[in-house]
C-alpha cells in the first residue's frame, strides 16, 4: 500500500476478463438449461398429440361407460378397467398414507439413532429402488396365497396392498425429509409451554409438513396408479363382466387393459389403446389436480 | 393439573417476607447443577439462588455454558440427543430432577422464550390459545389471549389482526408473540436466551419495557451478550466463565447486579464487565 499510485494502476491492468465475454457465456448457459427444460416439455407435447389423435375417433363418453368387446371393437369401452383404477388409486391411498406418514413420523421425531433403526432406514431407502415386478411376486405370495382367506385372492383389496407396498418406502422417504426441513426451533417452543411430543406433531408438525410430503405422496400414487407389471402378477383381470363394487372383487386396470389392447394388431384396438391412454392420463391430471388442491388449501391455513 | 400449582403459588405468594433473610421468597434454588453433552461436561457444579419476583441476568463469554444452564432450569437441556443433567433444581417444594418431577409439567411452571423468535405457523391468536389449550384451560380464552398479550406489550398493535399469520409480523413484534404465548399457559418462572440478540433497538427497549413489567407476576431470568441490558434490567448477576479451553463452564461470581456492575469480587467479573475481554 505504500507504493499507492504505480501500484494501483499495475493491478489494474492485471484483470483482464472482458464483461462482454463473460455476459456471453452467461447467455450461452441460460439458453443451454432451457433447452434441457424444453426437451420434456416437447417430448410429452408430441406424445399427448400424437396419442389424441390416434384415439379421437374412439374417445366419446361411450367410450367411458362400455365394457371392452373384441366381437364389436368399434362400440367398446373402458369403463371396468377405469372403475377398477379408480378403486386401486383410491384404496392404494388409503392403505399407503396413513401407513407411510406414520413410519416416517416414528422415524423422524421418535426413533432413536439405534443400529436396529438404522438398519431400518437403509433398508427403507433401498426399497424404493426395488423393481415393481417384484413386489408383484412378494404380493402374489403374501397377500393371494398366504393371506387368502383375508384378502379374497385376487381380489381389487389385493391390488391395492401389492401397489401400497411399492410406494410406501417413496412416501416415507418424502415425508421425512419434509419433517426434517421443520427448524427445531419450532419443537422446542411447543415443548416449553409443557407440550407433549404427540401434541407438538399433531398441532405443529404435520400440518407444516404435510404439504410437503404431498408432493411425494402425489407422485407415489400416480407412479401406482400406472404400474401394470406389479397387477398382472397378482392377478388383474384382462376382462371381465361385472363393475368392481366392493374390496373381494375383481378388477381391472388402466395399464393392463391398454396393454391387451395394444397387443393386438387390428387397427381398431391401437386407436383403442390411444384412448385409453388418454384417460389415464385424465385420471392422473385429476387425482393430481385434487392433491394439489389439498395442499393449498393446508398451505392457506398454516 | 394447573389448579394445584396455581394453589401452591398464591400459598407461597401468602408466605412472602414471613422467610427469614433479606425477606425474599426463593424462585428457584440450584444446587450442584452440571450438564453435559454426551461424554462433554458443558457445565459443572451451578449453585445458584433464584429469588422470586426478580430479574436475575446470566452475563459470560460466548460458550461458556449460560444457554446450557438456563435450559436445565426447565428441563430442555435434554430435549437434544446425548444431552444430560445433573443436580437439583428446586421449584418451591419439588425438585424438577427428581425421579418423580414430570418435564412436561415443569415445562408449564418454568416458560422459556428462545433467541430466535419461534412463532408457530398459525395465526397470532392460535399461537397464544395453543399452549393454555393444550395445558387444559378451561377458562375464557378470548380474555385470556387479551390479557396475555397486553402483558407482552403487543396487544395493541395486533388487536385488530388476530387471525393473521404469527410469521407477518416483525422480529421484535414476534418474539413478544412468544413472550405472550409463554404467559398464557400461566408459569412461575420465565427463562429468556438472549431474548433480544435477534432484535433492532427498538424492539429490544419493548422487551426490557415488557421485562420490567413481568417480574411483578414472574421470576425472570436472562441470558444476554449485552451488558448494559443485564445492567438495566436485572436485580441479580451470575457471571459464567471458563477458565481454560476445554473446561466445563462454571458460575464465577453471582451478587446483586449493582454490586456486579462496580465493586465484583473477582477480577475475571471486574474485566469482563468493564469489556477488558469478552
Amino acid at each position: 500500500m505504500a507504493h499507492s499510485g504505480t501500484k494501483v494502476g499495475a493491478g489494474r491492468r492485471e484483470f483482464k476478463a472482458s464483461v462482454f465475454v463473460r455476459y456471453g457465456l452467461d447467455r450461452a448457459f441460460t439458453t443451454l438449461v432451457a433447452g434441457a427444460a424444453l426437451v420434456g416439455v416437447v417430448v410429452l407435447v408430441v406424445l399427448l398429440a400424437d396419442v389424441v389423435r390416434d384415439g379421437s375417433s374412439m374417445l366419446s363418453l361411450e367410450f367411458l361407460t362400455s365394457f371392452p368387446s373384441q366381437v364389436f371393437p368399434e362400440n367398446g369401452g373402458i369403463y371396468p378397467a377405469l372403475i377398477g383404477s379408480i378403486w386401486l388409486l383410491g384404496l392404494t391411498a388409503l392403505i399407503s398414507v396413513p401407513l407411510g406418514v406414520g413410519a416416517a413420523v416414528y422415524l423422524e421425531e421418535y426413533a432413536e439413532d439405534t443400529r436396529i433403526n438404522r438398519i431400518i432406514e437403509i433398508n427403507i431407502s433401498n426399497l424404493a429402488g426395488v423393481p415393481s415386478v417384484i413386489y408383484g411376486l412378494l404380493g402374489l405370495g403374501v397377500f393371494v396365497e398366504l393371506l387368502a382367506p383375508v384378502t379374497g385372492g385376487t381380489s381389487v383389496l389385493t391390488g391395492a396392498l401389492t401397489l401400497s407396498l411399492l410406494i410406501l418406502p417413496v412416501i416415507i422417504v418424502a415425508t421425512r425429509e419434509a419433517l426434517r426441513s421443520i427448524p427445531a426451533s419450532i419443537r422446542e417452543g411447543g415443548y416449553a409451554l409443557g407440550a407433549t411430543r404427540w401434541e407438538v406433531i399433531r398441532s405443529h408438525l404435520l400440518p407444516m409438513a404435510l404439504p410437503g410430503a404431498l408432493t411425494g405422496i402425489i407422485l407415489a400414487l400416480s407412479r401406482a396408479v400406472g404400474e401394470a407389471a406389479p397387477v398382472l402378477v397378482v392377478g388383474v383381470s384382462l376382462y371381465q363382466t361385472y363393475i368392481t363394487a366392493g374390496l373381494f372383487d375383481g378388477y381391472m386396470a388402466l395399464p393392463t387393459q391398454i396393454y391387451d389392447w395394444i397387443s393386438r394388431p387390428q387397427q381398431i384396438f391401437q386407436d383403442s389403446a390411444a384412448a385409453g391412454i388418454v384417460v389415464a392420463m385424465a385420471v392422473l391430471l385429476l387425482a393430481n389436480s385434487f392433491a394439489i388442491w389439498l395442499r393449498n388449501r393446508y398451505q392457506q391455513r398454516s | 393439573m394447573s389448579e394445584v400449582s396455581r394453589d401452591q403459588r398464591d400459598v407461597k405468594q401468602k408466605d412472602d417476607g414471613a422467610l427469614p433473610g433479606d425477606g425474599l421468597t426463593l424462585g428457584m434454588k440450584v444446587q450442584d447443577l452440571s450438564a453435559f453433552y454426551g461424554s462433554f461436561k458443558a457445565v459443572t457444579d451451578v449453585s445458584i439462588d433464584i429469588q422470586a419476583n426478580k430479574v436475575t441476568a446470566l452475563i459470560g463469554p460466548s460458550g461458556c455454558g449460560k444457554s446450557t444452564f438456563i435450559r436445565c432450569l426447565n428441563r430442555m437441556h435434554e430435549v437434544i440427543p446425548g444431552a444430560r443433567a445433573e443436580g437439583h433444581v428446586m421449584l418451591g417444594e419439588q425438585d424438577i430432577y427428581a425421579r418423580s418431577a414430570d418435564p412436561v409439567n415443569i415445562r408449564r411452571r418454568v416458560g422459556m422464550v428462545f433467541q430466535k423468535p419461534n412463532p408457530f405457523s398459525k395465526s397470532i391468536y392460535e399461537n397464544v390459545a395453543w399452549g393454555a389449550r393444550i395445558n387444559g384451560y378451561k377458562g375464557n380464552m378470548d380474555e385470556l389471549i387479551e390479557r396475555s398479550l397486553k402483558h407482552a406489550a403487543l396487544w395493541d398493535e395486533v388487536k385488530d389482526r388476530l387471525k393473521e399469520s404469527g410469521h407477518g409480523l416483525s422480529g421484535g413484534q414476534q418474539q413478544r408473540l412468544c413472550i405472550a404465548r409463554t404467559l398464557a399457559v400461566e408459569p412461575e418462572v420465565i427463562l429468556m436466551d438472549e431474548p433480544a440478540s435477534a432484535l433492532d433497538p427498538v424492539s429490544t427497549q419493548k422487551i426490557e419495557d415488557t421485562m420490567d413489567q413481568l417480574k411483578q407476576d414472574y421470576t425472570v431470568v436472562i441470558v444476554t451478550h449485552n451488558m448494559q441490558q443485564a445492567a438495566r434490567i436485572s436485580d441479580y448477576t451470575g457471571f459464567f466463565y471458563i477458565e481454560n479451553m476445554g473446561d466445563p463452564g462454571r458460575l464465577w461470581e453471582f451478587d446483586e447486579t449493582e454490586k456486579m456492575f462496580s465493586n465484583p469480587d473477582r477480577k475475571e467479573t471486574e474485566d469482563y464487565v468493564t469489556g477488558r475481554f469478552g
